[in-house]
């Protein structure tokens, strides 16, 4: 019988909500939370035999305490999440398993693909889950079936539901390297686009724009994705997975009070952002330097959206839309504060 | 918005995700729910603290870049 450790955040273990996400790292012994059910689908040939949970806010930089933590118990395999596509989670379950695997200590996470942590998790095998925690159910089969193989002795594979980077291994192809590459070019040529042997990473390589000469020549905008939005969000913005972003006015604002802006992001308390609304979006200080002429101009409005799940191919359309925009009015620089 | 011309300072503290997916300028922050804040900070080292990263967020988009670059203002401590 193995037995392992689960990590999870502050919420699935029951410790709080984001109140709680500066707390921690904790453990508690046998299964919590979504553990339980894992548990369950180990028993009886595997056995969980502590939680080790730390707060969202504070996990990714405590990877190497948590791991001092999780070997107090003497594991023989460490297991993270699922974090779906909670990004905070996600990079805490990848820095924990990769902190974990380089102890010495074998380790597997789940995540959603779309996970901004996949990467960090190096070379500790990641298991997709589903997109959010609704899908918990059938995220925690395939995390079981996986643990299971994995305490087997097998490699996990795309077949496994494995994501992320997967370690290459020789193998004996059945075709020398000329013909293959042949058969990839010929299937380019029937029109699959995507035939390859070697997937490139998943984002593209951004070519950076030019400076501007002169900051104090020329209007800058403000923008974030910190989902700041003015009184009680009059268009409806998404706390989460948002589909749209918006657009406030500036136009003779020098500061943001308190009570008249709030953030409605939810992947974080935004207890300090309502305290002061330019922790979020910095007005006050682009007005002083717009003042002293440190900024040619402000642009007269923010943009705004709620980075948190949001799709890569939603984010990608907010970046083209606000581009275009700010070219179209004469913006030549921006600042992007982001959570 | 880099692509299409306009040079971004992205402030934010999970900086390795930012170099990840390319972002070409990126100014450091000290907290996920406050990038141009520090909530442990008295009223006027806050402001202080925010007019820095602002001051670095101008010089990021002043500065040609070639790959994610990071500008730390003087006190990150991320």
């Amino acid at each position: 019988m193995a037995r392992i450790v689960h990590y999870i955040n502050q919420f699935f273990a029951g410790v709080g909500g984001e109140e709680e996400a500066g707390a921690g790292p904790g453990l508690i012994e046998g299964a919590a939370g979504p553990g339980r059910r894992l548990a369950e689908l180990l028993a009886p040939d595997h056995e969980v035999v502590a939680t080790v949970w730390c707060g969202d806010d504070v996990a990714s930089g405590l990877a190497g305490e948590i791991v001092r933590l999780v070997r107090t118990v003497e594991p023989d395999l460490v297991v993270a999440g699922p974090a779906f596509t909670s990004g905070r989670y996600g990079l805490a379950c990848a820095r924990v398993v990769a902190a974990a695997q380089e102890a010495g200590l074998a380790s597997v996470a789940s995540m959603h693909e779309d996970n901004p942590g996949l990467d960090e998790a190096g070379a500790v095998p990641v298991l997709a889950s589903g997109e959010v925690a609704r899908r918990m159910a059938p995220s925690l089969d395939r995390l079981a079936a996986g643990i299971r193989r994995l305490l087997d002795g097998e490699v996990l594979t795309a077949e496994d539901g494995r994501i992320g980077k997967l370690a290459r291994r020789p193998v004996v192809a059945d075709a020398s390297a000329a013909s293959r590459a042949v058969d990839i070019a010929l299937a380019r040529l029937g029109g699959d686009t995507t035939a390859t042997e070697i997937p490139l990473p998943r984002f593209d390589r951004v070519t950076p724009a030019a400076p501007v000469a002169d900051a104090s020549a020329v209007m800058i905008a403000l923008l974030t994705e910190g989902a700041l939005v003015p009184g009680e969000n009059p268009d409806g913005l998404e706390s989460a997975r948002a589909t749209k972003w918006l657009r406030y006015s500036l136009d003779g604002r020098d500061a943001l009070e308190p009570g008249g802006y709030m953030s409605v992001h939810g992947g974080f308390s935004t207890a300090w952002a309502n305290e002061d609304p330019h922790r979020i979006l910095p007005l006050d200080s682009a007005r002083e330097l717009e003042a002293e002429g440190a900024i040619g101009g402000l642009f007269g409005e923010y943009f705004v959206t709620a980075g948190n799940g949001t799709s890569v191919a939603n984010a990608r359309r907010f970046g083209i839309e606000w581009a275009a925009d700010l070219r179209h009015s004469g913006a030549r620089a921006a600042i992007l504060t982001a959570t | 918005m880099e692509r299409a011309g306009i040079p971004t300072a992205l402030l934010c503290n999970l900086v390795s995700i930012a170099e990840r997916v390319g972002a070409p300028r990126i100014v450091r922050t000290r907290g996920i729910p406050y990038p141009t804040g520090d909530p442990s900070l008295g009223k006027e080292a806050e402001k202080q603290w925010r007019r820095q990263l602002l001051e670095r967020a101008l010089e990021a988009v002043q500065t040609a870049v070639h790959e994610p670059t990071v500008f730390d203002a003087v006190g990150s401590n991320a």
